[in-house]
């Protein structure tokens, strides 16, 4: 199967130039395949999330080559990176960072209200399709500020599958939850994962929630260790 | 919920409703700056040329006068300790006045023309006489200059034959109205018996106790100057360019041409310097409303940091970022815009029923400029447009991975 992520030994520091310039992540080589579910864990301070991050566009490598669908990101410009990052990527956050001021139901829209320019009628299905699926179609017209926290996190599932991306990146998406709902969201993930074939890379400290995914990517001080595919 | 707008102007219009408080108290102050602007440039507007309209409506816009009469000494005046006594004008004709005057009219810009013959007298009744400024004139051409018609009080302008028409202030003074004689006596003691047809109030005491106009003829004979006429009387198309016409004229006929500008120099002082202040006041005014709606979407910037991030990272581009508070600041332009305009129309309602001249009239009439409008409109967009740039580019240049940390 193609892979949706290849990195080819990537490597990013902050503050380059100064004083406390910090490299964060030592060259790292990771090829995600289209569909694989898989973990994301590591002690705090290890470059998860700036790994999360680089292969979410939202920050670029200092070195080393990075292919996202097979596109590679070096020659693009900051349009096309937002572009090809809108389509290809629905983000998953540890806290849900709905927009407070727009219902569940606009929320859920807004990843293809920006990308059409305009919200549009199959938006609307689509959004309301999505917040069927994960169980929310009642509370389509309430703001976030009126949903519980595993509701709004729900939401913000929907939300990231709206564009129905290739890829789901989850950036510790149970840490704030309590056990049932951390369950529900996971199995939600799973499902999503099964039937949309879309790749998920999740982030998370639970070592029983990671042992459940398919395939799992440790990191320590910025390098991936005891990862089986990491050389393939 | 409508959804069917734009991106950018989805998320202004519901960050504008999330921000009621900012929005309710922006907009009051972009309207009460437009208004103020409004108001200021109608009232002084209307103001200066009701100002100029009342000074100009008795008098002509470019006087021509025969050029004073100079002593000629052989001696160079430094060689010499002697004293030189300026010479006394006395009442002259302009040379050629007819040829003098058809030049006038074919002059660029000048719109009418009209030759008089003025000199001292005396109007005598019974016991009482008065010091007078008689104005020989011909009614039709005269009219064109001074719309006397506007200022009778009583009769009609008509000093055909031996008819007068004199100010109301005269009249008082003699106890005399409408078809009562008065005699004209003038230094040299020809004086002949003329009718009252007519009573003016120009609006100027002095001025209406002295002048009386009779026909050209009339003067003529009175003044002992068969043929003559002592000044030329025109007016211009545009008024500011009076003094440069008069110039023109002055250099075609060796004349003495004197302007309205010249003659009311103070007054031109004042208006130049109300239009200043004037000036003045509406750019602190746009300063004050510009740094208000500036302050206001730098805040806004600053508490939405966090949503920019999450727009950023739904592949929300910078450039639609920034449209969202351009969006916003042109908005409180356009909507303050509206309402001050409004506000302003109001106000002037309010103030020309406040105020009013001596005799009852307003003082200005209540009514908007559409271009003064459509310009205040203009600015407060441009403004609210501008004062938007900076906090709309910062917001675009947020790194969306540190918003969202926040």
């Amino acid at each position: 199967m193609a892979n949706i992520v290849e990195l080819q030994s990537i490597h990013k520091s902050y503050g380059l130039g100064t004083a406390v310039a910090t490299e964060v992540l030592h060259g790292i080589s990771l090829n995600i395949a289209e569909g694989e579910f898989s973990a994301l864990t590591g002690p705090s301070g290890s470059g998860k999330s700036t790994l999360l991050n680089l292969i979410g566009l939202l920050e670029k490598p200092t070195s080393g080559q990075l292919r996202i669908n097979g596109q590679a990101i070096d020659g693009l410009d900051d349009a096309h990176i937002t572009a090809l990052r809108g389509r290809t990527i629905g983000f998953i956050f540890q806290f849900h960072h709905l927009l407070p001021g727009f219902s569940a139901l606009e929320n859920v829209m807004m990843p293809s209200i920006i990308d059409q320019g305009w919200p549009t009628a199959e938006a609307k299905d689509t959004a309301l399709a999505l917040l069927k699926q994960v169980g929310l179609a009642d509370a389509a017209h309430k703001r976030p500020s009126q949903l519980s926290g595993g509701m709004q996190q729900r939401v913000a599932i929907a939300r990231a599958l709206s564009l129905s991306p290739r890829l789901i990146l989850a950036d510790e998406p149970t840490g704030n939850l309590d056990t049932q709902s951390a369950n529900d969201i996971f199995e939600l993930l799973e499902s999503v994962n099964r039937e949309r074939q879309s790749a998920c890379l999740i982030v998370t400290h639970d070592p029983g929630l990671a042992a459940r995914c398919q395939r799992r990517i440790h990191m320590v001080d910025g390098r991936l260790v005891d990862d089986p595919t990491a050389n393939a | 919920m409508n959804l069917n707008l734009p991106f950018a102007v989805l998320v202004c219009l519901r960050y504008l409703r999330e921000g009621r408080m900012q929005t309710v108290l922006i907009l009051a102050g972009v309207t009460g700056g437009v208004a103020v602007i409004i108001f200021l440039t109608t009232l002084i507007g209307q103001l200066q040329i009701s100002i100029i309209d009342k000074t100009l409506g008795s008098q002509a816009h470019i006087v021509l006068r025969p050029p004073q009469a100079i002593n000629r000494t052989t001696l160079a005046p430094s060689d010499t300790a002697a004293i030189v006594q300026p010479r006394a004008q006395r009442l002259r004709s302009i040379d050629q006045w007819e040829a003098m005057a058809q030049l006038a009219e074919k002059t660029n810009d000048v719109t009418a023309v009209s030759p008089i013959l003025s000199g001292a007298g005396f109007a005598v009744r019974a016991e009482a006489s008065q010091p007078i400024a008689l104005l020989g004139v011909n009614a039709e051409r005269y009219q064109r200059i001074v719309q006397m018609s506007r200022y009778l009080k009583q009769g009609r302008f008509d000093v055909s034959e031996a008819n007068t028409v004199v100010g109301i202030e005269l009249a008082k003074d003699l106890g005399v109205g409408l078809g009562d004689k008065i005699r004209l006596v003038t230094v040299d003691g020809r004086n002949d018996l003329l009718t009252i047809v007519g009573i003016f109030d120009i609006g100027n005491r002095d001025l209406n106790r002295r002048w009386v106009f009779t026909s050209v003829k009339m003067a003529q004979t009175l003044l002992d100057l068969p043929g003559g006429i002592t000044q030329i009387d025109l007016r211009v198309g545009s008024l500011f360019d009076a003094e440069t016409t008069a110039r023109q004229l002055q250099a075609q006929t060796g004349l003495t041409a004197e302007s309205w500008m010249q003659t009311n120099a103070q007054l031109l002082t004042a208006l130049k310097s109300q239009s200043a202040s004037n000036n003045l006041i509406r750019f602190f005014v746009t300063l004050i409303v510009a740094v208000g709606i500036a302050s206001v979407l730098v805040v806004s910037v600053v508490q939405k940091q966090k949503e920019i991030g999450i727009l950023r990272a739904m592949g929300a581009s910078p450039r639609r970022v920034m449209s969202i508070f351009l969006l916003q600041g042109g908005l409180y332009g356009l909507v303050g815009s509206v309402l001050g305009s409004a506000l302003s129309l109001g106000l002037l309602q309010f103030f020309s029923k406040l105020t009013g001249n001596a005799d009852g009239s307003t003082l200005f009439t209540p009514a908007l400029d559409p271009w003064v409008v459509a310009g205040a409109c203009a600015l407060a967009m441009v403004v609210g447009l501008l004062a938007a740039a900076l906090p709309a580019r910062r917001a675009a240049r947020l790194d969306p991975v540190q918003a969202i940390r926040i």
